[in-house]
């Protein structure tokens, strides 16, 4: 397979039909492939996360990541863009809903397209990944340590942060979750109770967390980044892409 | 760990952004990952002028002990000073 590919700045419909910015980046060859929607995290629409939707067509998958900030901060530097977000409460949870389901929608129409949908995301990108997961229909969606999926978040949260359990019988895919067992949101014991609520639900799950890893393990540009734990994570989700998309 | 907590304060001031010296009318305090600074956490200060869009900010991350003797030093420095000397409304 050739590593090739293409990555530009495109404008997508996302919630309510409205123009936003995304990072897409595709395989030159022709071969039918899938399609993946990175979620960033909250720090933004930044160059790591640009980096993760490339890999992702180096491996065959036309990848998009929408800019969950364009609406707020059209234009802006991410961490401007993210500081503007963060001031006014974060991103409400239905519009992420509806600029994951314009980022499907967006991949699916291209051409060599074989219409297979993936959503990863990290950190509060892997909260919004199950979110997606449970609102949509996906093929395969990847929670790399997200927050408050299960547990109720501290006193002072912005309400779009609320936990989600309750939306797991509606979950519409295999779930891939990877979690570093030093984190404390998510916790493993909340990442063990999302797991066995999916096992009563009889939802296809495959959960891994790794020992010396916390939050973040996968950010090459921070100190929380743990090589072991990110190879063998970035090997597994390879794996279950290539399963399911 | 993300906190997701911003504590948020009205203020009355200037600081030099990228686009030059802005008004400043909002602060943003919150414990959370920096951009920058190379640790997991740090404490970070977002000064803005919101209405003069995302780039009107100055934004520092600071360790916590370099956020708190900071917050020390301001209360010192003022009380050093005249009382009201640097009081909103004030003009030479």
């Amino acid at each position: 397979m050739s590593d090739a590919l293409r990555a530009e700045t495109v404008t997508i419909k996302g919630h309510d039909d409205d123009e936003i910015e995304a990072y897409l980046a595709r395989p030159l060859g022709d071969e039918p492939r899938g399609g993946v929607v990175v979620i960033h995290h909250m720090p933004g629409y930044d160059a790591a996360t640009k980096e993760m939707v490339r890999r992702f067509a180096a491996h065959g998958y036309a990848a998009l990541c929408p800019n969950l900030y364009s609406r707020e901060a059209p234009g802006a530097d991410p961490d401007d863009a993210a500081a503007t977000v963060r001031a006014a409460g974060g991103v409400p949870d239905e519009r992420l809903v509806g600029d994951v389901d314009g980022a499907a929608r967006y991949l699916n129409s291209l051409e060599g397209a074989n219409g297979k949908i993936g959503v990863i995301g990290h950190c509060s990108g892997g909260r919004q990944t199950f979110l997606s997961a449970c609102s949509l229909q996906i093929d395969a969606a990847v929670d790399c340590y997200g927050a408050f999926v299960v547990g109720d978040p501290p006193a002072g949260m912005p309400p779009t942060m609320k936990p989600i359990l309750g939306l797991a019988p509606q979950l519409s895919c295999p779930l891939l979750g990877l979690f570093g067992a030093e984190d404390k949101f998510p916790s493993p014991a909340e990442t063990a109770k999302l797991s066995e609520e999916l096992d009563r639900l009889g939802k296809e799950h495959e959960f891994h967390t790794y020992e010396n890893a916390g939050h973040a393990f996968f950010a090459v540009d921070r100190p929380s980044y743990r090589v072991e734990a990110a190879v063998d994570g970035w090997g597994k989700i390879f794996d279950f892409f290539g399963r399911y998309l | 760990m993300c906190t997701y907590q911003t504590h948020k304060i009205k203020i009355s001031g200037s600081g030099k952004a990228k686009m030059g010296w802005i008004s400043l009318k909002e602060a943003a305090v919150y414990v959370d990952h920096p951009v920058h600074l190379q640790q997991d956490h740090s404490v970070n200060i977002d000064f803005a002028d919101p209405a003069r869009g995302p780039s009107a900010r100055v934004a520092v991350e600071l360790t916590e002990e370099a956020a708190l003797a900071l917050a020390d030093a301001i209360h010192e420095a003022i009380a050093a000073a005249p009382p009201g000397l640097a009081a909103a409304g004030t003009r030479p």
